[in-house]
């Protein structure tokens, strides 16, 4: 396959940034996109020239580091016939000759730091904010000791599937982040260890939520359907009914 | 109760090739485990230890390395004790950390299916399922604390898999016969991860810990015989920086990333153990690397990574590649019946397509040296250098089954498996058998450490897969997850005190010549990195580095194999120091720069395990010397030559020293494994 990437160049945050155009040739369809991103970065090594920035791990969609908006959409979810992420996305998704066009996620909430490299690090202080259940190491009691039940903990399950990617601030026209914030109040709020902290947190979160920068939800669920894990949308409906509750008791933030 | 005396000489054989490439040193043991009943040590040993008063504790700095199972635990742990903890990452948050790809569960000997288990059963799994190579006293410490992990995290909020009734269910799991695999769908690694990174940024928020994510350590900071600190490079702006401590735990993870192609994440190394090593710490066992036999196989040059599927598809499918050369471009369904191998149940009728992980994935590759593997034609070198291709995968049938079955039967049990290999492939595998091919996975080799988890460097302290300690020569499934969090929640915490109780210790800083050494060589280090300005990639280095271990220290090693690599290790790590291209500068955000570092210390680390793979003249476990095997092609073990712990202490310009750690056995009988 013959592909040509525009891709968003950009030095550090303060720098000017632009797409530039490259070409490539003989990527073949069994190719994941990041492994077509390396072969770009070995052509301009070749070339002595620098190559593009990009966050990537596991590659096997579960770590939650990669993640770059493509052809308009958060890991290309447009482009697949499947929920994915930016790494689990491969070549046959495009067609021989394919013109596509690679930038970073774009919010408030998250500073560039060069090319497709983003600072997502208002993420890990939103859970500092409240997103855990503080039981110390060594004084839990027996895990049998209290049952949860199976249809609460599998909805407890579905939202802690979160990868922390970011795809739906940078899908949000709002850059909000509530569906990420959302998949932790529901998945705390499903177990009954959760449920000591549970209006506290909610509120606390949000807090720290609006204190990054992050906008406000409007509900239009462009963040539910870039989703690679599928967070759903009415997770932001438990966020919001957990947090009117929460405004009539005195813990948290 | 057998206990098995060590060779004293019995390595020192003239004629043995790898007594060219290292010198013996004095035999080592574990000073720490005290000598009660097996029973009774772990709790004695808690009462042994030194404490250090509560009020005290906030001047005592522990830095920790990794974010993972074992190390999000430990700063976790520490940091609610009231530690003053310094938490280091490469990633850009602790939550991303390679623990979090682990898929099927963990084990804990909680024995609710009323089964048989208890502590002893699952401390004999664990030993025979590791070859009978680990150290006993830790592996019966593993078993025991195995059940208060399970009620952390639980208490944390880990949405494990449960029963209509409300309690949690379990799973049985490769090489045990009991039902004691705790789970959370195919993402146990990805929920327990979520629970200790929770802990985790609690401490944060609490002004315990303090995280720096981004942050690489490039170096060990050795003061006055201690290990006192680290030197890290920022990745986002390349200041090169010291940080110092009473105590430094390393929770790095494992080496596989050796290969190249691995199923670890991208940025796994062997960096920060290595640089350890290089300062005194001893490597245990560097040549037991586990090998899982379903994953995906390479598509071609570019294939940057494997992707592994879970092994319980073995139960429903069936393995086979074409009788006949001709037939391996065909489409697999045009291949009739009749001109089928279905080989493992040829070779191994009792056990078909169930045999262990290891013979699995040696046969494999049998079958594609033969020239009758399917899938695409991958380019590589034969044992003399010469290039070649070769067909790397074999298939995966599941149209018996399905027949069996129905389709909707097999969706249940293995739906998001296929959906996976779907997505990766573009082959639907209700159409189209699977193509499968081996794959290494794990390192069960590590930095020595003995039962408090420290390292042969005072105040220098290992976790979790970066260790030795538990699993021998081969790893059960579902007990890495185990080991991360007993080290990290239980363990570590209960053991670094004793240490610690005689600090704070004098102040270290940048000033004191071992701090100004370790930041002149890393500085020193990057600077020849930039300068070299050759003509190849870093990622071609790798990609060499890795076809050769893969071929000579793989699957299957001989005694002229890894001689042959040793060889080609060093020339192709001088022609790096000359030839390599490393782009831009030290002061941004340089991923070739990071690379560049990682594979330097692969080059130097890949020739160590050559060199232990050679001088291990059995096999065991993940290590299968071909001149070492029974009638039916299984691992044929030495007790009477190798029942000891290999610790390689650093040579420099000289050849590496192998120290001796005899494993004593008293507690377990000894026995060759069988799958007859």
């Amino acid at each position: 396959m013959k592909i040509t990437l525009n891709i968003w160049r950009q030095a550090n945050a303060k720098a000017e940034g632009h797409l530039e155009r490259y070409q490539l040739d003989g990527v073949s369809e069994d190719m994941s996109f990041l492994e077509t991103l390396d072969m770009l970065n070995e052509q301009l090594t070749t070339e002595d020239k620098e190559p593009v920035a990009f966050d990537q791990d596991c590659r096997e969609g579960i770590c939650g580091m990669c993640g770059v908006v493509i052809n308009g959409a958060p890991h290309g979810r447009y482009s697949s016939s499947v929920p994915t992420t930016t790494c689990q996305l491969h070549m046959r998704s495009f067609a021989d000759g394919a013109e596509i066009t690679v930038e970073p996620w774009r919010a408030g909430g998250f500073p560039l730091i060069k090319d497709l490299v983003v600072d997502r690090s208002a993420f890990d202080r939103i859970i500092q904010a409240g997103g855990f259940i503080s039981v110390n190491t060594g004084s839990a009691p027996e895990a049998h000791s209290v049952p949860a039940p199976k249809l609460e903990s599998d909805r407890a399950f579905d939202n802690a599937a979160c990868i922390g990617c970011g795809a739906c601030v940078a899908a949000c026209p709002n850059g909000s982040a509530m569906l990420f914030t959302a998949a932790k109040i529901t998945h705390l709020a499903m177990l009954p260890q959760g449920q000591p902290e549970r209006y506290s947190r909610v509120k606390s979160m949000i807090a720290q939520h609006d204190a990054e920068g992050f906008g406000g939800c409007t509900n239009i669920g462009e963040c539910a359907s870039v989703c690679p894990k599928e967070i759903p949308l009415e997770s932001i409906a438990q966020l919001n009914r957990d947090l009117m509750k929460s405004l009539f008791r005195r813990e948290g933030k | 109760m057998t206990t098995t005396a060590p060779a004293k000489k019995a390595a020192v054989k003239t004629g043995d090739p790898a007594l060219a490439f290292y010198r013996l040193g004095a035999d080592i043991s574990d000073s720490k485990a005290p000598d009660v009943d097996i029973e009774k040590m772990w709790k004695t040993r808690q009462f042994q230890a030194k404490l250090v008063n509560p009020s005290n504790r906030r001047k005592l700095t522990v830095i920790i390395v990794g974010t993972g199972l074992a190390g999000g635990a430990a700063a976790a742990t520490l940091g609610e004790a009231g530690y003053n903890v310094l938490n280091f990452c490469y990633q850009d948050s602790p939550r991303r950390a390679h623990s979090i790809a682990a898929q099927g569960g963990i084990n804990a000997a909680k024995n609710y299916r009323n089964d048989n288990d208890s502590t002893q059963r699952l401390f004999y799994d664990t030993v025979k399922g590791g070859d009978y190579r680990a150290r006993e006293t830790n592996v019966y410490r593993l078993a025991e604390v195995s059940a208060n992990i399970i009620d952390q995290c639980v208490a944390q909020g880990v949405p494990f898999a449960r029963e209509y009734g409300g309690l949690l269910d379990t799973r049985s799991f490769g090489g045990v016969q009991v039902q004691r695999t705790f789970y959370a769908r195919g993402q146990t690694g990805q929920q327990l991860l979520i629970g200790a990174y929770q802990a985790l940024e609690r401490q944060i928020a609490a002004g315990t810990v303090t995280m720096y994510t981004r942050h690489e350590m490039v170096e060990l900071i050795v003061a006055d015989g201690k290990a006192r600190g680290i030197v890290t490079r920022n990745m986002v702006t390349g200041a090169v920086e010291s940080w110092f401590a009473d105590a430094v735990v390393l929770a790095t993870g494992g080496y596989s990333n050796l290969f190249y192609l691995s199923t670890n994440a991208m940025g796994c190394n062997v960096t920060a153990g290595w640089r350890a090593h290089r300062k005194g710490a001893y490597f245990g066992n560097p040549c037991y690397t586990q090998i899982h036999p379903t994953c995906i196989p390479v598509h071609g040059e570019t294939q940057s990574k494997l992707t592994l599927m879970s092994e319980s598809l073995r139960n429903d499918g069936r393995i086979w590649v074409p009788k006949k050369v001709e037939d391996c471009t065909k489409d697999p369904r045009q291949v009739p019946e009749a001109d089928r191998d279905y080989y493992l149940e040829r070779i191994y009728p009792a056990f078909g397509n169930l045999v262990p992980r290891d013979i699995a994935s040696r046969q494999a590759k049998n079958m594609c040296d033969q020239g009758r593997g399917v899938g695409s034609a991958i380019a590589e070198k034969d044992f003399d250098g010469n290039p070649r291709e070769v067909r790397r995968g074999v298939y995966l049938d599941f149209s018996d089954a399905i027949g069996r079955l129905g389709k909707k039967t097999i969706e249940a049990r293995y739906g998001n498996l296929f959906d996976m290999y779907l997505q990766i492939t573009g082959e639907n595998p209700y159409e189209m058998p699977m193509r499968i091919y081996p794959a290494v996975h794990y390192a069960m080799g590590g930095l020595w450490v003995d039962y408090d988890l420290q390292s042969s460097i005072t105040g220098l302290y290992v976790c979790g897969e970066a260790n030795f300690s538990d699993h021998g020569a081969n790893r059960l499934g579902a007990s890495a997850l185990m080991q991360g969090l007993a080290d990290g929640y239980f363990v570590l915490p209960n053991t670094i005190n004793d240490y610690l109780s005689a600090g704070p210790f004098p102040k270290v800083d940048a000033t004191h010549p071992a701090a100004v050494e370790a930041l002149d060589a890393v500085k020193g280090r990057i600077e020849k990195l930039l300068s070299i300005h050759g003509n190849r990639s870093v990622d071609s280095f790798h990609k060499e580095l890795g076809a050769i271990m893969w071929e000579f220290c793989g699957m299957e090693r001989t005694a002229e194999g890894l001689q042959i690599a040793i060889g080609r290790i060093r020339a192709l790590r001088e022609e790096f120091w000359t030839n390599v291209h490393v782009t831009g500068v030290n002061e941004d955000f340089n991923q070739a720069l990071e690379r560049a570092g990682r594979v330097a210390d692969f080059l130097e680390f890949g020739e160590l395990m050559c060199i232990d793979a050679l001088h291990r003249r059995e096999s065991c476990g993940g290590h299968f010397r071909a001149e070492s095997q029974t009638e039916e092609g299984e691992a044929l073990r030495h007790d009477d030559e190798f029942a000891y712990v290999a610790a390689w202490e650093y040579g420099g310009e000289d050849k590496p020293v192998l120290h001796k750690e005899p494993l004593v056995y008293k507690f377990i009988e000894l026995k060759q494994r069988s799958y007859k």
